[in-house]
């Protein structure tokens, strides 16, 4: 899968979208291969303040826990319900339909260090080659 | 050595396929100054047959020949001896916990239906594949609890049985939770205005048994709407589990832990038992210890599996809901084949018996001048009676007529020195009901 | 069915459905002895709290189906007494069945916790016999046989350690714990209270015993240590590392969940270890019953004594025994009244049969798992190349080139009679296969698993979709855990049940 150009992306393979001060955070198409079939999301409510690097929630498959951590800080304005039925959503369009939280960002500047789309393959294809080392 | 299979010479064979000459070489990486030059001294080794005698001679030095009207916790009801053949079965007896679901499909089916028969008794949703015993699926729910409400303040009536109180406080000593005691009321329930003016914000859970531990029947209902008013939620503790069959189930419970040694289990000097966590449906991912699942194979058969593993130990580690891993899955089992048997009128018959007995007992007894019924609340097999002088005292005289007597609570309760109680299930009968009634009369006309 | 298979055959397994399923209004498979007092009359005495019907849902069945229903349930599930069950880490050894008959004795089972003390002794001699051996055998000097299973001993054991760092003035604050343990050590250390640092295992799979120096500091109360480690590989450094950790202050805690590697060879107690826990559904052969009970007694050094857990089994003028609960600097309590004991019963049974011959077990145990070693050596690849002891770790890093993992190795195993190892575990092996074949197997089972091992790696070379479509002979396939956790059914219900497995 493609790493859509509009998107940024941090080591803990979550992306970021912002647009007018609010950032659409999820998870990326890598991370949700690697963690397999989703089974339940837990996410923040809506209110919830958000610190830059610390975990706002998790994802399960049948035998993996992953943390989500928040790439800055910032206000939930929303979260995606629809995952609470449909956690599968997270490994058929991780990038669009699986989005997870919607947060007016405290500090957009927090965000500049990010990688682009290139520079995100180029990081998990260095990934790969540790593994497999 | 009979366990043992193999002979000198394949053992030989062993070790020049490995290529070390003697077995000690295999025990090399532990560093010398820590092998031991010497055998343990242990008892042994015995033949089967000096195995059993042993026992049998521990057996003779404990309560042979007593009638015994102690429960408070631990219930001696009749178990058909089919549970116990089934338990024998060596595919249940000698099989691990069911990871590999397509070679356990006996166990989990069985913890299925476990879960099921649980959730039927207790009016839960949901309920899980077993805790180690009823005070550690107290005090899991507990912290469950905490969990769910983010909250640290407990509430624990005074009337939970006095030892899950003392596994509570162990467990919620590092947890960085408060554990405050809600006294009983005249009649022996629990005191509803203390509760009142307890009941904060900052309160995650309230716990009630019922029958609680003095035997009285807990008004549930109206427990829970005060709690459930604080934003807080009802744990219900039950040590007893045949009064299900004669009770109104704690629907209105957040969450029920139960002991479930009364389905099948000998009392067995205090365990093994089963622990019992059952709650609603929208908490289960809270919970704490196994679940088995329904789903189906890759060719659409019907099969079980343990599901929602994400929230144990061997996967989440620090930042799972529970350290459980081990549980009590043969004791389900029992309750499981236990309760199969007894089905729904074997319960309801056997509650009865209980609840019956227990009246004639109270009865026989409140003709004894000076022994009164100290809680006039509803019971179910146990009542507390007030006698004129220490239990301690009139228990030491009836155990020179072969019974043990009616629990003392003056060791738990300070305040009840003189008050005993009493346990009468479906395994007392009528003639040793009366016995017991003659020789406490004896006791206490016995000049001090 | 492939012609190597020659230790499982295909037999007849009846389809069942759930209990519930059988049900009719008006079978009965349990009656009572008739009331020998007046009936009572429940909805008075009850009131409000009364239950009309009796239980909803509750089966209806005759006696001679209850049997049938858990006898053909049971067929469903592998066993010890089936055959090799090399799940490691887990120690699936014979379960003795005179084991079983003791604990069902009359004035064994029958006994209840609160009776009076003279009437107990028997119970309570059980009791000390077993402490007696239990520290004979860890070389420590106290014991509590009080929690239910390993995890509760593991959390007493934290609980002693923080008790005694707080008479000194300090409880601390972490606990360090290797990326080779098990899970529960971790999910202890946070219910006693400590923040849980892990520490990776240096590349001979031991503890990195330089990186340990740096970080015991003053905050660590304690170490957990396995040995020997989940690899089955001993800790030889053990002394030393206790060396560190006591020069600080701190403590070193054993899992003892692989005790079954040093009985009779070797004592912690020896060795620097301050607390450990037994697991005597394990190295003690008591059964494992599709997941307990078990039992976790914890043995300690003198210091911890004091804050043992209440009751404390002592023993009186004129050789009386009783339970003390009068302990001030106690920790309290982990479980209700004295432990699981018919599970300690059982387990004194197997110390009794074997005497000081347990030597001879602990023996047999790491002859067989180094006879597997040798020969599955170069069919699978070992990561660690270390001396076993009673379990082996390979991995499936040559099977992995045809896309065979060791889960798909594992369910094949099925097919071939015997029962998987276990998987995945520990974290450390990526695609690890762990086998502990314990004491009870024969010279011809160990050879069976070999040839049916290395059969399979052919299999996995020339045909890896027929392993990786494994098991191909159980009552059901593969089952699908995702639809399992993304729409929980976790009981029965009239309305939606579907049809019985067919």
């Amino acid at each position: 899968m493609a790493y859509p150009a509009n998107l940024r992306y941090t080591k803990e393979h979550e992306w970021v979208n912002v647009e007018g001060g609010i950032a659409t955070i999820g998870i990326t198409d890598y991370a949700q291969s690697e963690l397999g079939d989703v089974v339940f999301v837990e996410l923040p409510k809506v209110g919830a303040k958000l610190e830059t690097g610390k975990s706002f929630g998790n994802v399960e498959s049948v035998k993996a826990v992953s943390e989500i951590y928040a790439p800055a800080a910032g206000e939930v304005t929303a979260v995606n319900t629809e995952l609470a039925n449909k956690p599968e959503l997270l490994n058929s369009d991780p990038h669009g339909a699986g989005w997870l939280i919607k947060v007016k960002l405290a500090n957009a500047a927090e965000l500049s260090g990010l990688m682009d789309g290139p520079a995100y393959e180029a990081y998990i294809a260095e990934k790969g080659k540790e593994a497999s080392a | 050595m009979r366990y043992l299979p193999k002979s000198p010479t394949e053992r030989q064979e062993m070790l020049s396929a490995v290529g070390v000459k003697s077995i000690n070489e295999l025990f090399e990486c532990i560093p010398e100054r820590y092998r031991l030059r010497e055998a343990l001294k242990l008892p042994g080794p015995f033949s089967e047959a000096e195995v059993i005698s042993y026992f049998q001679d521990r057996a003779k030095e404990n309560s042979g020949g007593y009638t015994s009207f102690i429960g408070a916790g631990v219930y001696n009801h009749l178990r058909s001896v089919i549970t116990d053949t089934i338990l024998l079965r060596g595919e249940f007896l000698t099989s691990y916990t069911p990871y590999q679901a397509e070679i356990t499909q006996g166990t989990l089916q069985a913890i299925f239906e476990f879960q099921t028969l649980m959730c039927q008794l207790t009016g839960q949703e949901v309920a899980n594949a077993s805790m180690y015993d009823g005070s550690t699926a107290t005090t899991e729910a507990v912290l469950m609890a905490e969990r769910l409400t983010g909250r640290r303040r407990v509430l624990v009536a005074k009337s939970l049985h006095p030892e899950y109180r003392d596994v509570l406080k162990t467990y919620a000593k590092n947890s960085g939770l408060f554990v405050e005691e809600i006294p009983y009321a005249a009649n022996g329930t629990l005191d509803s205005k203390a509760l009142q003016s307890a009941l904060k914000d900052d309160v995650a859970a309230v716990v009630v048994q019922s029958p609680n531990f003095l035997g009285v029947i807990e008004d549930v209902a109206a427990d829970a709407s005060a709690v459930h008013a604080a934003g807080a939620l009802l744990v219900v503790a039950i040590t007893e589990g045949v009064s299900l069959g004669a009770l109104k189930p704690p629907t209105e419970a957040d969450i029920v832990a139960m002991e479930g040694q009364s389905f099948g289990l000998a009392p067995s000097y205090g365990g093994p038992f089963v622990g019992v966590i059952a709650s609603r449906e929208k908490f289960v991912r809270q919970m704490p210890g196994r679940l088995a699942g329904q789903t189906t194979d890759t060719e659409g058969r019907r099969g079980f599996v343990l599901t929602l593993a994400a929230r144990e130990q061997h996967i989440r580690r620090e930042k799972a809901t529970s350290n459980i891993c081990t549980n009590q899955a043969l004791c389900a089992l029992a309750a499981t084949v236990h309760l199969t048997l007894l089905g729904k009128e074997g319960l309801r018959e056997m509650a009865h018996q209980n609840l019956s007995k227990a009246r004639f007992a109270l009865a026989e007894l409140e003709k004894i001048p000076g022994v009164k019924r100290k809680f006039d609340a509803p019971f179910f097999n146990e009542f507390s009676i007030e006698l004129p002088r220490s239990v301690r005292m009139v228990n030491a005289e009836l155990l020179k007529e072969k019974i043990v007597g009616p629990l003392s609570l003056g060791s738990l309760y300070p305040e009840l020195t003189k008050t005993a109680l009493v346990c009468v299930t479906e395994t007392t009968t009528r003639t040793e009901i009366e016995h017991l009634a003659v020789a406490l009369r004896r006791a206490l006309e016995k000049p001090l | 069915m492939n012609a190597k298979i020659t230790k499982a055959s295909r037999h007849t397994s009846q389809n069942e459905g759930l209990i519930f399923e059988k049900s009719s209004p008006g079978k009965r498979a349990f009656e009572l002895p008739p009331l020998d007092v007046p009936a009572a009359n429940s909805a008075a005495e009850l009131g409000k709290h009364h239950r009309q019907d009796g239980v909803a849902g509750f089966p209806e069945v005759s006696e001679i189906e209850v049997v049938r229903h858990f006898t053909r349930l049971s067929t469903w599930n592998y066993a010890i007494d089936l055959g090799m069950y090399p799940l490691g880490s887990c120690t699936m050894k014979y379960n003795p069945r005179v084991n079983e008959f003791v604990a069902r004795l009359d004035g064994i089972a029958t006994e209840h916790p609160y009776q009076p003390e003279e009437l107990s002794q028997g119970c309570l001699k059980i009791l000390q016999l077993l402490e007696t051996c239990l520290l004979e055998i860890t070389g420590m000097d106290a014991i509590t046989l009080q929690p239910a299973a390993g995890a509760q001993g593991e959390l007493t054991g934290l609980l002693l350690i923080r008790a005694y760092l707080e008479r000194q003035g300090n409880p601390r604050k972490k606990v360090l714990i290797p990326d080779s343990a098990h899970g529960t050590n971790p999910a202890t250390a946070v219910i006693a209270g400590y923040q849980v640092e892990n520490i990776k295992s240096e590349s001979h799979g031991q503890i990195d015993v330089e990186k340990l120096r740096e970080l015991v500091t003053e905050d660590v109360a304690a170490l957990m240590i396995t040995n020997p480690s989940t690899l089955g590989i001993f800790e030889e450094r053990i002394p030393e590392i206790a060396e560190i950790l006591h020069a600080k202050g701190a403590l070193l805690y054993m899992d003892g969940a692989n005790m079954n590697a040093l009985t009779g060879i070797t004592r912690p107690g020896d060795q620097g270890v301050d607390v450990m826990h037994l697991n005597l559904h394990k190295t003690f052969s008591t059964p494992h019953g599709g997941g307990g009970p078990g039992a976790g007694p914890v043995a300690m050094k003198k210091i911890l004594e004091p804050f043992k857990p209440v009751p404390v089994l002592v023993e009186k003028a004129g050789g009386r025994l009783a339970l003390d609960s009068q302990r001030p600097d106690s920790i309290g309590k982990v479980r209700a009244f004295t432990g699981n004991f018919g599970v300690l019963v059982r387990a004194l049974a197997y110390i009794l049969a074997y005497g000081p011959g347990v030597r001879q077990a602990t023996e047999d145990a790491v002859l067989n798992a180094n006879y597997i070693r040798k020969g599955l050596e170069g069919v699978y690849d070992l990561p660690y190349s270390l001396p076993s002891l009673h379990e082996v770790v390979f991995s499936d890093a040559i099977q992995k080139r045809n896309g065979v993992n060791t889960v798909d190795i594992a369910k094949r195993l099925i097919d071939y009679g015997f029962h998987p190892y276990t998987t995945a575990f520990p974290l450390i092996v990526p695609g690890a296969l762990m086998i502990e074949p314990t004491e009870s197997e024969s010279k011809e089972e160990c050879d069976l698993f070999i040839e049916a091992m290395k059969s399979i790696a052919e299999e996995a070379a020339q045909s890896p979709e027929l392993v990786k479509s494994a098991p191909h002979t159980t009552r059901v396939r593969r089952l699908d855990e995702v639809a399992a956790a993304r729409k929980p059914v976790l009981r029965w219900n009239p309305a939606s049940a579907t049809k019985a497995a067919r």
